[in-house]
């Protein structure tokens, strides 16, 4: 006799109606409890091709919930004050019950958040998931991205170093460029005439409360529109185009527990990586924590190069290449809008991909070449972000920043005019 | 009137800020070993008898730096405790528990430097255990000074020679070689290599040739010890200098050997949970290919 499919008994519950069974019951005539965990775990069909770039949805949410978890902590001993903040970290760091852990978990997780949140984004890009009928999934996956670079900004001046606060001063000022209205704006942003203790107030504020929240509502969202249209796959075609006569997708695979087994090793996987970074080298040679940052913060005393944290440092680089001023305007302001419009370009793709096909296996040379162009752009970019400018830097960047831009640009045009390979009927 | 007084404090300012502004100037290698107990130890014993009458270590314990190094606490508490000036009024003695702070009065410091010296917590974070090496055996005669001596790795230092008294009169001699065949004697500076070239010692990985020009042009200096006037030897100094790097070096982060001695278990877990993770993944996505 062929055993059941653990599939179909995912509790264990059996036949026999034990206590848990009626507890089930009583629950589920009160509350959906039987049906969610259906129509979003056991009977949810994820496509059974999906590959290593699917499991950045999941390692995401797995770095959220840790920043989440170390930022409460960390928030039990921090002391949101100019003469308090700085001291505050050093006293988690060395005074509380490994703090040093806590602490560094966030400060790691900021970058892991990232990172996974690049790939993930990436994954989209190579894969077409921004394509119909997943357009709103990817703008709110986009308004994710967004809050994600605030939170991030906002919880990087809460240290109170001098790199945090001469990093704020910078992108602070940018809000200084916008013609007319700049100055006000900046001292209301601010709330004083420099950074300062009400800054670090409003920010600590917007960090620990509104923007998780946001990001949490948001989260739950995007999940809510993947689930309604499903998850694509790397051959870009719709499972539930092919369904067996109980409506059940034929390249589908229950999301529980065949995805979540393979999410847990994937899990394990990061976490290994994540420890071993956070163990040995939290500072990860002054790309995580950079060593300014050691310094409490100094309105009097500059340091060397003002960067922001890798993750920024495509953009930054792109509002430092933007060095001609245009219209009577300062070239500050239209560095702030070539910053401002080279993050929100992706919110574009739906529309401006034409490819008869999603996927990247599928589209033609040119495609390619401008996602690898693309990706390198960020690298260089993201690099000379980091360093000090010089002509040369400055000329490089700023012929990566057109390629940045070309990307998105011409993308209407090139993916008409390649020759695309027609994709299978059922996933491979 | 007005302005030229504005101007004259900014440039004030500027001189004072501008600490340390990196300097190109190479850096002897040192690597600090936090498992080397009696180093930190020794390290502790001279930061608290020579440094911290002016220098703080005020995020750090006694008690936690007595536990971390082995130091047992009636021995600290008799011996490496000071009281500071954060104490309340009231309260005499240093308790264990004290923050390492300096006892030199925050208004008096002010007026004898110009401003407080700096805490020194972080210091081996902000510029690595062998810039504090190095800086602690850079120090050398210079009347124009105020306080008679500048740093090789610190230039233009405010402070004086707390170690003089160990090391000894440390004097800059410089020397500018005429042509190359003069450089011959000095083999502790310039290297005559195989090839005919010439090669400074420090950069003896520099493959670019000696060419005479470069070599003529920057003078060649070395630091020399007046004999007798300190009371240690030249090794025996920088072993101290050592010690005391190695030991800002452990309390830039103190918890940097605990985390990763835990993180080596972590990583064994963490591995061995992973194997588990992929048999059982194995196990599941078999019941697909019986479909």
């Amino acid at each position: 006799m062929k055993p059941t499919p653990r599939s179909q008994a995912p509790f264990g519950v059996g036949s026999t109606r034990g206590p848990l069974t009626r507890l089930v019951a009583w629950v589920d005539e009160r509350f959906p409890l039987t049906r969610t965990i259906e129509d979003h775990g056991t009977k949810y069909y994820a496509p059974k091709n999906v590959n290593f770039w699917y499991l950045m949805g999941a390692l995401s949410l797995v770095v959220l919930v840790m920043q989440l978890l170390t930022g409460l902590w960390l928030t039990m001993s921090y002391v949101p004050t100019g003469d308090g903040a700085f001291a505050s970290v050093e006293y988690i760091m060395r005074d509380v019950e490994h703090g040093d852990l806590i602490r560094l978990a966030h400060s790691t997780g900021a970058s892991a958040l990232f990172a996974v949140v690049y790939l993930h984004m990436f994954r989209g890009l190579a894969y077409g998931s921004y394509r119909k009928p997943r357009e709103l999934l990817w703008l709110i996956g986009m308004a994710i991205y967004l809050v994600l670079m605030a939170e991030g900004f906002f919880g990087y001046l809460l240290p109170w170093g001098n790199m945090s606060y001469w990093a704020g001063q910078v992108i602070v000022s940018l809000v200084g460029a916008i013609p007319f209205i700049g100055e006000g704006l900046m001292e209301w942003v601010r709330g004083d005439y420099g950074i300062s203790d009400i800054t670090l107030n409003r920010f600590f504020a917007l960090h620990v409360v509104a923007l998780p929240i946001a990001l949490i509502g948001l989260v739950f969202v995007h999940i809510v529109a993947l689930h309604h249209v499903g998850s694509n796959n790397p051959d870009g075609i719709e499972i539930k185009d092919h369904k067996d006569d109980k409506g059940v997708p034929l390249d589908g695979i229950p999301f529980h527990p065949y995805c979540t087994v393979h999410d847990f090793q994937a899990t394990v996987a990061f976490l290994f990586i994540f420890c071993a970074i956070m163990f040995f080298v939290p500072e990860m040679f002054g790309y995580f924590l950079e060593k300014p940052n050691f310094e409490q913060a100094d309105p009097l005393k500059t340091p060397d190069v003002i960067a922001p944290v890798w993750y920024y440092t495509p953009f930054y680089s792109m509002l430092r290449a933007t060095t001609f001023p245009m219209f009577g305007l300062d070239a500050k302001f239209w560095g702030l809008v070539v910053m401002g419009t080279a993050i929100l370009m992706p919110a574009m793709l739906p529309w401006l991909d034409r490819s008869p096909v999603k996927s990247m296996r599928y589209k033609g040379l040119l495609s390619k070449a401008m996602l690898a162009l693309l990706v390198v752009s960020l690298f260089v970019l993201g690099y000379l972000g980091t360093i000090h400018t010089t002509d040369l830097t400055t000329a490089i960047a700023q012929v990566f920043t057109l390629i940045y831009f070309a990307y998105f640009v011409l993308m209407p045009w090139y993916t008409r005019v390649e020759k695309t390979k027609t994709p299978p009927e059922r996933v491979t | 009137m007005t302005k030229a007084i504005v101007a004259g404090m900014a440039f004030l300012l500027a001189g004072i800020s501008a600490q340390g502004a990196t300097t190109d100037v190479e850096l002897e290698a040192m690597k600090p070993n936090l498992r080397d107990f009696p180093s930190l130890q020794r390290g502790m014993t001279l930061y608290v008898n020579y440094c911290l009458g002016c220098h703080s270590l005020k995020f750090q314990r006694y008690e936690r730096t007595a536990d971390d190094l082995g130091i047992p606490h009636d021995v600290a508490l008799g011996n490496l405790v000071f009281p500071g000036r954060a104490r309340p009024a009231g309260m005499d003695g240093a308790a264990i528990g004290d923050l390492m702070q300096t006892a030199m009065p925050l208004e008096r410091a002010k007026a004898w430097f110009g401003k407080p010296p700096p805490d020194l917590t972080m210091v081996d974070r902000v510029r690595g255990t062998a810039w504090i090496y190095n800086m602690l055996k850079g120090f050398y005669v210079d009347p124009t000074r105020p306080f008679g001596v500048n740093n090789r790795v610190f230039e233009n230092i405010g402070m004086p020679h707390v170690l003089a008294g160990l090391q000894g009169v440390q004097r800059r001699v410089e020397m500018r070689p005429k042509s190359l065949d003069l450089l011959d004697g000095l083999d502790t500076l310039v290297r005559k290599r195989a090839d005919g070239g010439y090669a400074k010692m420090a950069t003896a990985a520099d493959d670019s040739p000696a060419t005479e020009d470069r070599l003529i042009r920057q003078p060649l200096v070395k630091y020399e010890v007046d004999p007798g006037t300190g009371s240690m030897s030249a090794a025996e100094f920088d072993q101290a200098a050592y010690d005391i790097a190695n030991f800002l070096h452990y309390v830039g982060d103190p918890g940097r050997l605990e985390r990763r001695q835990m993180g080596v278990w972590v990583l064994v877990f963490l591995a061995g949970l992973f194997v588990l993770a992929t048999l059982l993944n194995r196990e599941y996505h078999k019941d697909l290919h019986e479909r």
